[in-house]
């Protein structure tokens, strides 16, 4: 009998403001340890939490983005626990008035459906900081700079069947908050991380007991660990076990979740009101300042682009994941005036390059412009597709103006009819045998001389000129 | 010279007729004479004070006429003060340097103010009796044998026995007030919110309130002048312009509605307080305020309401002495399990252990309801009561303390030590201004009357006090053990 998976995500965003949730204190990543610690993130006595206004305009921002309810009074409480990079003992955290109320994010799926997964709630708190036990002997380190960061913590209904779709889940989230600016969502720098609850059942029966699976920090692990916890309770229940509700490391050596030791689980947080924090009241004025401020996003995105560009939803579906990929593909269809070459050459050569050179879209050796202009050359028959592919790897190398690099090696395409014929003529000549075939009506060996042709000019012949003559000259 | 108001040395100053140089030595050597009897301070700052005594003539030179300058004051050790030592009466803190100011520090510095040093209080601010500091018990000037109250108990003594002319306190249940009525002087708490709690170590967040002790309401209102007042820093203090204190203390009582409430006069209260609070009260009647009865229907749920609120925001605020980054750690800790257990076993007392467990407890869960939600439902129904009765008076008043200063050592039980504060525990509850003002003598031991105003009603019930003190002198009444020559 088959087993269905039930899995929610519980997914930490770092919000990328320039200061601390609480405190003026830098938030940029990779400073010296301690460095971007002041006296409230190190818990001095007497100092006191104030909100920063950038960071709930952030929570409001994803909270609008994804259609939900934002928490006109949103309250603040303590979490409280012991830990060494906890300095106040307690996080300041929200339990039962978050800034985001219950919304919904539709996810793309591989094979080109779509699915709407529901989003309980988001909320704002402050991150812990870093213990670190390898560098010292007998001893751990203690490093403050990232406690205090501001985090939104989005917590999505059960409604993810598979891990693959637990990805698609963090793939999207992942994207609009940097459609929104919110963050930049890197998994590897710890700015996006995912706990994930899983269950299974079998279709249709009531929920099974989950088991939570804390701090993934990948995509591939998302899916590995949720994989690896699916056929751990396969196996366990299927040999007439039970799953204990319990809270589990995902250990990406041994692709293994293990259950956490008794202290890494705290287990009574005592959560009450942070009175050192007015209750947070939100007007209708800021939620529609706000709502104006909104850029367009991934799904609206990926409608335009099919409906103005005529793309279809899987190319769309590409370009539209990362906004400076969106960005990039728009100027370049703008300026050569031809959206499906444009969309062809982004996702295909340019992302190419892109993931050879190990380089984000930002960084691109080819702009958007020098893109373009190849392919308006492409389109005025300049230059085939075949020596357009020349072309770029001289822009990727650091070649700038199209046109030069055309003149300056002689690559500009070959139409005259004359020249042509001449062309075609010699091949005929040279492969006389498969001529002949062709003239017998073989049409497969069309592509062969036409290959020919195209070798004897070093790419420049205009194939459909060549190919239409050969055809003319060799009819059965 | 020592028993001079604030009032009165400021114009002294003015008038040239010393210096602060002088004036801050002579408390100095009154320090040094009395402390060690009395174990008023836990810190003496000698050096930076004569400086500041020296900085602040040279102003005086300069034409500045601020009424604090020049002015020593002592604060409770429970503000933390740049580069001094700041215990909050705790051996975990014994050693805590900060490095950086209290709002409330820095306020007073800048208008003038020469800081003497730091006074004893209860661990944490968790007393009555200032019998749970660290650094050991403080004598009454009226009788060392007795308690100054608490958890302010050194700013009190300090000021009734003259080794400072005005200082600072906290007030989270009554800290400010009750050791004011125990040591017969004035001691003001504003409404929440009104002063900064920035550089004020927590007690209980939501309680917790900065004040004056000093001898007149005149100076309490001079302080407050310099203290009151919005800080982006402190969220939860307001925006609201701060009132003219002093410029108010010139209204007439004629017309003033006094609020008279009943369950202040309840069993419990020793005869003599009583007799002299319904004395006191007469005298606001015959300077043409009338006296109403009124109900606090709620009032008796507030103690035990404030020891689930002041405990579980208590038990959180106090987490962060782990002896990881600062302050006392224990020797030779095993692991990170023995290192907070040791650390905070041996660094806080007694007090502060039993409200960090009664607090846990009151916040775990399946107690939560049972205990700290309902004990913000009490307190929401006891800011209730004083909101209707403040539809039918201007002001509240009734005895600050059910009785005068006890012996050393005399409530052992802390349930019988907690019911100390019954009637100034629901003023901070509901957020409100409440003062105390000496009002008569027990057993030669002096009382308070306290005055409650309404939210933010600072200005009017600090000149009722002061139109009070104009009509009696009990607030110039010495500690004879400590009068010394004035």
């Amino acid at each position: 009998m088959e087993w269905e998976a039930v899995i929610g995500l519980e997914v930490h965003v770092q919000l990328s403001t320039r200061s601390k949730l609480f405190s003026g204190t830098s938030t940029a990543f990779g400073a010296d340890p301690n460095s971007q610690a002041n006296i409230y993130d190190l818990a001095m006595p007497g100092t006191l939490p104030v909100l920063n206004g950038e960071a709930l305009r952030m929570a409001v921002r994803f909270g609008l983005a994804i259609d939900a309810e934002i928490g006109r009074h949103s309250v603040f409480d303590r979490k409280n626990y012991f830990y060494p990079d906890l300095p106040k003992g307690y996080q300041t955290s929200q339990l039962d008035y978050p800034i985001v109320g219950r919304g919904s994010i539709v996810i793309n799926l591989e094979d080109g459906s779509e699915k709407r997964i529901g989003v309980t709630r988001a909320h704002m708190e402050e991150d812990a900081g870093k213990s670190l036990h390898e560098e010292f002997a007998d001893a751990s380190g203690i490093d403050l700079n990232r406690a205090g960061t501001p985090l939104l913590e989005i917590v999505s209904d059960p409604d993810l069947r598979s891990a693959r779709e637990a990805v698609a889940y963090l793939k999207k989230m992942h994207s609009i908050v940097r459609y929104l600016g919110i963050s930049d969502g890197d998994m590897s720098q710890g700015s996006m991380r995912c706990d994930a609850n899983v269950s299974i059942r079998r279709p249709g029966a009531e929920l099974g007991t989950r088991t939570e699976i804390k701090n993934v920090n990948s995509f591939r692990f998302v899916e590995k660990a949720i994989n690896f916890e699916i056929r751990r309770q396969q196996d366990v229940l299927e040999d007439g076990g039970t799953i204990i509700q319990e809270t589990r490391l995902y250990d990406s050596v041994r692709d293994v979740t293990r259950p956490m030791r008794g202290k890494e689980v705290a287990n009574d947080y005592r959560y009450f009101p942070e009175p050192d924090l007015l209750p947070v009241e939100i007007g209708e004025d800021l939620i529609e300042q706000i709502r104006a401020e909104l850029p367009e996003l991934p799904d609206a995105r990926k409608q335009r682009f099919a409906s103005e560009y005529g793309l279809s939803g899987y190319d769309a579906g590409v370009l539209i994941a990362a906004r400076e990929m969106a960005d990039y593909f728009e100027r370049v269809a703008k300026r050569c005036g031809d959206a499906k070459l444009a969309a062809n050459w982004v996702s295909v050569e340019l992302q190419a390059l892109l993931n050879r050179e190990n380089l984000d879209i930002v960084a691109s050796p080819v702009s958007a412009d020098s893109l373009a202009d190849l392919i308006s050359r492409i389109r005025d028959k300049t230059i085939s597709g075949k020596i357009a592919k020349t072309v770029f790897e001289q822009l990727a190398a650091g070649s700038e103006n199209v046109d030069e690099i055309i003149e300056r090696q002689g690559l500009r395409q070959v139409t005259d009819e004359g020249e042509i014929e001449k062309l075609v003529d010699r091949v005929i000549a040279e492969n006389a045998a498969q001529a002949q075939q062709l003239r017998d009506g073989k049409q497969q060996v069309l592509g062969y001389l036409v290959g020919q042709a195209m070798k004897l000019s070093r790419g420049k012949a205009n194939p459909a000129q060549v190919n239409q003559l050969l055809r003319d000259k060799l009819k059965p | 010279m020592l028993h001079l108001t604030v009032t009165e040395l400021s114009a002294a100053l003015s008038r040239g007729e010393f210096s602060s140089v002088e004036l801050t030595r002579m408390f100095l050597d009154r320090i040094n004479l009395l402390n060690p009897a009395l174990n008023a301070y836990i810190t003496v700052c000698e050096e930076s004070a004569l400086a500041a005594a020296a900085a602040a003539d040279q102003a005086r030179v300069r034409g500045d006429v601020r009424p604090l300058l020049g002015i020593p004051v002592a604060h409770k050790d429970i503000f933390c003060t740049r580069g001094l030592r700041t215990t909050c009466g705790s051996r975990i803190l014994r050693d805590f340097l900060p490095p950086y100011d209290a709002c409330v520090v820095e306020k007073l510095r800048q208008a003038g103010a020469v800081m003497l040093g730091k006074t004893n209080m209860d661990e944490f601010a968790m007393g009555s009796s200032n019998e749970t500091s660290f650094f050991g018990k403080v004598g009454n000037p009226f009788d060392t044998g007795r308690v100054p109250g608490g958890s302010s108990g050194g700013s009190a003594a300090a000021v009734a026995a003259g080794l400072c002319p005005m200082a600072t306190g906290t007030d989270t249940g009554g800290s400010i007030r009750q050791p004011a009525s125990f040591c017969g002087i004035t001691g003001f708490k504003p409404s929440y919110g009104r002063v900064s709690r920035w550089g004020m170590i927590a007690f209980a967040s939501s309680l917790d309130q900065a004040g004056t002790l000093t001898k007149t309401a005149a100076d309490a209102a001079l302080m407050m002048q310099a203290m009151a007042g919005l800080d982006p820093r402190d969220s939860t203090s307001v925006d609201r312009p701060v009132e003219d204190y002093t410029g108010e203390l010139g209204s007439s009582l004629a017309g003033l509605r006094v609020g008279v409430p009943r369950p202040h006069f309840a069993e419990g209260l020793s005869p003599g307080v009583e007799q002299g609070v319904r004395e006191a009260l007469a005298e606001l009647e015959r300077a043409g305020a009338s006296l109403i009865d009124i109900d606090l229907p709620n009032n008796h749920l507030s103690v035990p309401a404030y020891y689930v609120v002041a405990p579980a925001e208590a038990s959180a605020n106090l987490s962060r002495y782990d002896g990881v980054r600062y302050g006392y750690r224990c020797e030779e800790p095993a692991d990170l399990e023995d290192l907070y257990t040791r650390t905070r076993s041996e660094g806080f007392g007694d007090e502060v252990k039993r409200r960090i467990l009664v607090g846990t407890y009151a916040l775990s869960a399946g107690y939560y309801d049972a205990y700290y939600r309902k004990a913000q439902r009490i307190r929401r129904l006891i800011r209730q009561d004083f909101i209707s009765a403040f539809e039918q008076v201007d002001v509240i008043a009734g005895p600050t303390s059910p009785h005068v200063a006890f012996p050393h050592g005399a409530k052992a039980d802390p349930v019988e030590m907690y019911l100390e504060d019954i009637f100034t525990i629901a003023v901070n509850l509901a957020g409100l201004p409440g003062i105390s003002i000496p009002a008569g003598f027990e057993e030669g031991m002096p009382f308070g009357l306290q005055i409650i105003g309404p939210d933010f009603g600072e200005a009017r019930i600090l000149n009722v006090a002061r139109q009070f003190q104009q009509l009696t002198d009990w607030h110039k009444r010495l500690p004879v053990s400590t009068a010394g020559e004035s």
